[in-house]
């Protein structure tokens, strides 16, 4: 990965927030790299090549999302690590992307269910953090929030098509959307580690979300002709490395390489 | 039925002020997939500020069998070619 612009190394913030920050930044460039991976697995093998683009497309806005979250990660840390040392060379239990971002993608509307649900999400936190009191937060947000609003509408376009298009692809829908639900409350989850943060006008209050996500969500699945899913139970973790099987997998794939020849060079 | 996505042209203006030219086709259920289609598959590196998406089952074609009488009377004709004004060098695009 290469940063796609470069980021004013100067600190903005007092030393007291780098902690906090750190992990703030790996939750925002996580949920970016790991989803973006994922995406990439479809490469040669989506439905048509149309929809193979369309899927490498959102990926790639995704890894490029990642590159300048982790890089900005790594001059808050001051270790001397960047945006690569912390994609390819950190363990599973120090990841901090949600739940949602890891899991398989099944088949195509398993997919588009997962990418719906979480590109209406992103949109609305980007939203937020373009007016974040970080200018380097604010910076890549504002970049990031055209691309996640594409990705949002692309998503819904193919869920309504396969909620109302046939019986198998309604049935599809229904089970993509019913295998993610339960990580959709994670992604709204203010903890201690982010409330500080979110007082200081640096991080959006999740919390504040989710009104307006459940409203979109609500009109799409109406339009889709789906049922609203239920779960009893959310599931969360990843934000504190309690991830699923899923994502060892994923790293061990993405990190193969860098790892294997930690001097390979393109 | 057919299950296969009809064909739609695709056409990219690459600025303000140019016309839209013609880039390829693509597949698609129907006119907004097909734009975004076009979209994802033609304008990945700023190829453009326009898209047009048409079915190609819509497009009226010469037929190549009538080329001689279609395009054949047009040879030979170089008054027809504006090549006797001088052109400012000013003036881009023309």
């Amino acid at each position: 990965m290469q940063a796609q612009s470069s980021i004013k190394s100067d600190a903005h913030l007092p030393a007291q927030w780098h902690p906090a920050l750190f992990d703030y930044l790996l939750r925002l460039g996580d949920d970016s790299l790991i989803l973006g991976q994922r995406l990439t697995e479809w490469c040669g093998h989506a439905p048509a090549l149309e929809v193979d683009l369309s899927l490498a497309n959102i990926g790639l806005d995704l890894i490029g999302q990642a590159t300048l979250f982790l890089e900005l990660a790594g001059e808050v840390e001051g270790k001397g690590r960047n945006g690569d040392r912390l994609a390819f060379h950190r363990d599973v239990l120090a990841f901090r992307n949600c739940l949602l971002v890891e899991q398989p993608n099944g088949d195509f509307a398993q997919t588009m269910a997962r990418q719906l649900l979480f590109s209406t999400y992103s949109h609305a936190l980007f939203e937020g953090l373009c007016q974040s009191a970080e200018p380097r937060i604010a910076e890549i947000a504002a970049k990031a929030v055209k691309e996640v609003r594409y990705h949002a509408e692309l998503a819904a376009d193919w869920v309504i098509r396969l909620g109302d298009g046939t019986e198998d692809s309604s049935t599809r829908m229904i089970d993509g959307l019913d295998w993610h639900w339960r990580f959709v409350e994670e992604l709204f989850e203010v903890d201690a580690l982010e409330q500080p943060l979110v007082e200081a006008g640096i991080a959006v209050d999740r919390t504040q979300l989710r009104a307006a996500f459940d409203t979109r969500i609500a009109a799409v699945l109406t339009e889709a002709t789906l049922p609203l899913p239920v779960y009893p139970r959310g599931i969360k973790g990843g934000r504190t490395g309690h991830h699923s099987e899923h994502l060892g997998h994923l790293l061990a794939v993405m990190q193969y390489l860098p790892r294997s020849y930690p001097d390979a060079v393109w | 039925m057919s299950r296969e996505w009809p064909l739609w042209e695709v056409f990219i203006r690459t600025k303000g002020g140019l016309s839209h030219r013609h880039a390829g086709s693509v597949h698609a259920p129907d006119p907004e997939l097909a734009m975004r289609h076009a979209r994802d598959t033609y304008t990945r590196r700023m190829e453009g500020v326009s898209l047009w998406v048409v079915r190609s089952s819509d497009i009226v074609a010469s037929d190549p069998a009538q080329d001689g009488p279609m395009f054949e009377p047009a040879e030979g004709k170089i008054y027809r070619h504006p090549t006797f004004y001088e052109i400012p060098d000013v003036v881009k695009h023309i």
